[in-house]
């Protein structure tokens, strides 16, 4: 069962302390939106979400598939571990939203192993690539060819379901010296010309690698020109932005947007100014599983509360 | 005259010898500080490392026809990408390397080219 990183106890989380709020650590966290004040549902929640027959979503991150250093010798087998949980589900997830980094050094054969795995599970994955799986010798033509299909310039797209609208932005190419993430003009055009003519009313989950929000800038956590999307979301009644690249559990709540980011299958990394850089962080091997995970969503239709459950390895 | 200037001589070195243990006292850190970078950047010449998502030394400045070599230290992947193209390499895993020939003078920044806000510079003279 997943923990909760937040316990309000029953009492309520107020909106001054919801907007204060930015979880950088913990092993699950659970948040429901009601009405655009998002509030600590708990476990009853969760309960609820899955009884009243609403639709229920995966994100899943960071997977690294070629990554065998001390961090972890094997992200394959703990991406193993990852499916096997999903595979387990009652509920089976309508799909699975993979917020980049599938591979370490987008190797043909990393994205064969990623993609025998995830293939496992028998649902549908939407992509959007992490900076690690654009390095080919074509700099991210190796993805294009395998998840690109209907998808514009470096990656990006937009689908439909349940009457939610998503979007998954692509912010890792055409990175400029100094900088963060990157969406371009090109993209964020391509952005405003495909939210045009959706009502207010129209949920929107946007996912993308790099934080679209500036989590923290001196290790590039964070994306240039992100604000800018935003802008374009605000009207929105229901906003949630799903992110990777951080590889730790950070929840956000602003006004009706919800920002979150997922653990990785393959490694934790250090909370922020907690050391020298980024990068794979050494746990004992006993603690691994619980710094790794895996993140259900899920929407209820009518009165449109969002819930997210972080499930560790280790649960 | 011998033995003035012996006389002298040997006072020039009780001075200078004496200067030289008060400027040892003053400087002497400073001095240690300048062999020991001078041991290290003759030992890593024209070798830029990657290491904790930074690039050493972050400004290095070379002679024109210097071949500099870039070493990924990181458990990360790295590439190193001249703000106007004039060299981009390939990815580098762990322990790879990257060399590149400065064949004319001038100012060369560059970035890594998945983490940008890494960035550095090669001064060619």
């Amino acid at each position: 069962m997943a923990k909760k990183g937040l316990d309000d106890h029953g009492q309520g989380i107020g909106r001054r302390e919801v907007l204060e709020c930015m979880v950088w650590a913990g092993t699950g966290v659970l948040w429901a939106i009601n009405g655009g004040v998002p509030h600590s549902v708990g476990l009853i929640g969760e309960a609820a979400a899955a009884e009243s027959g609403g639709f229920t979503f995966l994100q899943m991150s960071d997977s690294h598939i070629g990554f065998d250093k001390k961090a972890n010798p094997d992200a394959l087998g703990t991406l193993r571990e990852a499916i096997a949980k999903v595979k387990a589900m009652p509920m089976k997830p309508s799909f699975i939203i993979h917020t980049g980094d599938i591979t370490h050094l987008s190797k043909p054969e990393e994205f064969d192993n990623a993609d025998k795995v995830y293939g496992e599970t028998g649902v549908q994955l939407h992509y959007v690539p992490g900076e690690h799986d654009m390095i080919d010798e074509g700099q991210g033509k190796a993805y294009l060819e395998r998840y690109g299909k209907g998808s514009k310039g470096a990656g990006w797209y937009s689908f439909d379901d349940h009457g939610v609208h998503f979007i998954g932005l692509v912010n890792v190419v055409d990175l400029k010296a100094g900088g963060l993430g990157n969406l371009g003009a090109e993209q964020l055009a391509w952005l405003e010309a495909d939210l045009k003519g959706k009502s207010n009313s129209t949920p929107i989950v946007v996912f993308a690698h790099i934080p679209l929000q500036v989590l923290y800038k001196e290790w590039g956590w964070g994306t240039e020109d992100g604000t800018q999307a935003l802008a374009l979301l605000k009207r929105f009644g229901s906003v949630t932005i799903l992110n990777g690249h951080i590889h730790q559990l950070a929840q956000k709540v602003e006004g009706n947007m919800t920002f979150h980011t997922a653990l990785s299958t393959a490694f934790p990394q250090p909370a922020p100014g907690s050391a020298p850089s980024p990068g794979p962080m050494v746990v004992p091997a006993d603690q691994l599983r619980s710094m790794l995970g895996l993140s259900t969503v899920t929407m209820v239709q009518g009165n449109k509360p969002l819930a997210f459950v972080d499930k560790t390895l280790a649960g | 005259m011998p033995y003035l200037n012996s006389r002298l001589r040997s006072a020039a070195a009780r001075f200078a010898a004496h200067r030289a243990l008060i400027a040892a006292m003053l400087l002497g850190p400073v001095i240690g500080a300048m062999l020991a970078f001078g041991a290290v950047a003759a030992q890593e010449e024209n070798v830029v490392t990657i290491d904790n998502f930074s690039f050493g030394p972050g400004e290095l400045t070379v002679a024109v026809g210097t071949t500099v070599k870039f070493v990924n230290h990181d458990d990360i992947p790295h590439s190193v990408v001249e703000t106007k193209k004039a060299f981009r390499s390939k990815a580098l895993d762990t322990d790879d390397a990257y060399s590149y020939t400065f064949a004319s003078a001038g100012t060369f920044d560059y970035f890594c080219g998945l983490h940008p806000h890494m960035v550095g510079k090669i001064i060619v003279k």
